[in-house]
């Protein structure tokens, strides 16, 4: 199993590497490789992180976020987590298919696919697409049409009130899509479980129960919330300093995904190491 | 009253401002006028404090606002009303929810008053029956109107319009430019008015800043713009056809 790890980690680690390489050489705009681009986001994270001015608008803003963000990505989560589940299970009857393997382990080895790295990193990287496109153009739209301009010359902070609502929402609100995102994909499993003679549903449900850890369930939610904290933070800071106009605003949101995808790969692998070893 | 002395400001190494000095009185519409790309957006965004200028001071009613600490401009940004060129009207708010917004972030009025002083501004500015309805389901002569009345929610000392007739028709233009002129004189406000439209000019031009350039090269008021010797401003003040034409026939047929 550490074997199996450190390859795991070696590997990742180069499929990272490269992206990034490749990327820097299109695009200088790459947030992880820009020690300026840094120091900027340090210092927008600075003012986001300060006493709202209206703790009832805070409230009823963050309300908001929840049910843009976090509820209305739940038809995808289910949706994604019912088929992947279903094809995990296949796969892996197809892999360990040996008369020396007990036929249990088919729903065990899912089970952990599922809980170490489907469930958060995965799950992130396609939360990443919705929601960090999503976030982003809605604050770069606010930007090119001078309505952060309009809260700034009333003396909000218009980075702490549009951004910190973001933020505690989606982070708030990130187990409850992974802890779902679990279920359903368990579910995807049974359905092919129960619908094909691939593995009886008695094993396949004993081996989801066999040998568990609950601290992969802990890890999975760490991760997803250190996760749920880069996807709303770097699409709103790409969003927040888009200059120009709509072309503008479309590549800081696709700036804004590519960016946390990459940063989420790269903590999944710091992640990984600190909490599993 | 604000002054502004000598300020400077360029962008990647390219100097916008060159060392403008000019007074804007209050209750008083003053004009800054000029061709598009002189830099009268960032003298607008300068006096209010959204660009930062190398150089020079800007004194509201003798405050030093570029030597303020965080919290006198948070004070000062409340006295400060702004009309942007966009309207910048929250998207996802109705109109009523844009007019109430400073209000709810920053009055400590309950929510009945709110209302009330929301529905006064929205009166003020002839706009009632589409408080319900969302910024991009109204005109754009009545989204200005809507941008007016958020900007004065808060009794503004000092109120900043950047281009607010611009997308207009004509008659719609005169009608914004009117209400401006209505609320400076009503209030007792220090009004500065972007433009480059020459109606605007002639109908309320009590104080005109003229920016050619980046340098401040013309100051006056709307009776003697038409007898300056400035020859980018004549250029400026004659370039429509319609003034062109008035000129050629005075200068043919005499006064
Ligand atoms: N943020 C900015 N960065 C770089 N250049 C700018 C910026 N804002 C304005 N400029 C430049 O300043 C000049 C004056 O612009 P502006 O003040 O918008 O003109 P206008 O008189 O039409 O309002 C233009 O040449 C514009 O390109
Ligand atoms: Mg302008």
């Amino acid at each position: 199993m550490t074997n199996y790890c450190d390859k795991y980690i070696v590997l990742k680690s180069i499929v990272i590497v490269t992206f990034v390489v490749d990327f820097q050489l299109q695009n200088n705009m790459l947030l992880i490789n820009s020690i300026s681009q840094f120091g900027r986001y340090c210092l927008f994270m600075r003012r986001v992180f300060t006493i709202p001015d209206r703790w009832r608008v805070f409230l009823q803003r963050t309300l908001q976020e929840v049910s843009k963000l976090g509820v209305d990505s739940i038809p995808l989560v289910v949706i994604v987590s019912l088929f992947i589940g279903a094809v995990i299970t296949i796969q892996m009857q197809l892999n360990i298919s040996s008369p020396l393997i007990p036929a249990y382990s088919v729903g065990l080895a899912t089970r952990d696919i599922v809980l170490l790295e489907f469930s958060n990193s995965i799950l992130c990287l396609i939360l990443a697409g919705k929601v960090g496109s999503n976030i982003a153009s809605e604050i770069g739209t606010m930007r090119v049409t001078e309505q952060i301009d309009a809260l700034d010359i009333m003396g909000v902070n218009s980075s702490n009130f549009l951004v910190l609502p973001k933020v505690v929402a989606f982070v708030l609100f990130m187990p409850v899509l992974v802890l779902l995102c679990m279920g359903t994909a368990f579910l995807g499993g049974l359905a092919v479980a129960w619908a094909t003679d691939l593995i009886s549903v008695t094993k396949y449900v004993y081996g989801l129960q066999a040998f568990f850890q609950e601290w992969y369930v802990w890890y999975a939610l760490i991760k997803s919330l250190v996760f749920a904290y880069i996807i709303a933070t770097v699409a709103s800071f790409f969003g927040y300093y888009v200059k120009g106009g709509a072309l503008e605003v479309g590549k800081a949101s696709t700036n804004a995904v590519v960016s946390s995808s990459i940063l989420i790969l790269l903590f999944d692998v710091i992640l990984t190491k600190l909490l599993l070893q | 009253m604000i002054e502004v002395k000598n300020l400077t400001k360029s962008f990647d190494g390219k100097t916008i401002l060159h060392d403008v000095s000019a007074t804007f009185y209050t209750g008083k519409t003053n004009l800054i006028i000029g061709q598009s790309g002189s830099g009268k957006t960032v003298l607008m965004k300068s006096i209010v404090g959204l660009v930062r200028p190398e150089q020079g001071e800007i004194l509201y009613d003798g405050r030093d606002y570029l030597k303020m600490n965080a919290e006198q401009v948070k004070a000062i940004r409340k006295e400060i009303g702004m009309l942007f060129q966009g309207s910048a009207l929250f998207d996802s708010e109705t109109v009523l929810g844009n007019v109430m917004f400073p209000l709810v972030m920053f009055s400590d009025m309950s929510h009945e008053e709110q209302l009330e002083r929301a529905n006064f501004c929205l009166s003020r500015v002839n706009l009632t029956g589409a408080e319900n309805k969302y910024p991009s389901e109204i005109s754009g002569g009545m989204q200005k109107r809507v941008a007016i009345a958020r900007a004065i929610a808060l009794n503004p000392r000092y109120l900043f319009c950047d281009e607010p007739n611009s997308g207009l028709d004509p008659k719609t233009s005169i009608v914004i430019d009117e209400l401006l002129s209505d609320i400076t004189h009503e209030y007792n406000i220090t009004t500065i008015i972007n433009t480059h439209d020459m109606n605007s000019v002639l109908g309320i031009g009590e104080n005109i800043i003229f920016i050619e350039k980046g340098h401040r090269a013309w100051v006056g008021d709307k009776n003697r713009i038409f007898k300056t010797s400035n020859e980018a401003l004549n250029d400026f003040v004659f370039a429509t056809r319609l003034f062109q034409e008035v000129k050629d026939y005075i200068v043919n047929h005499g006064e």
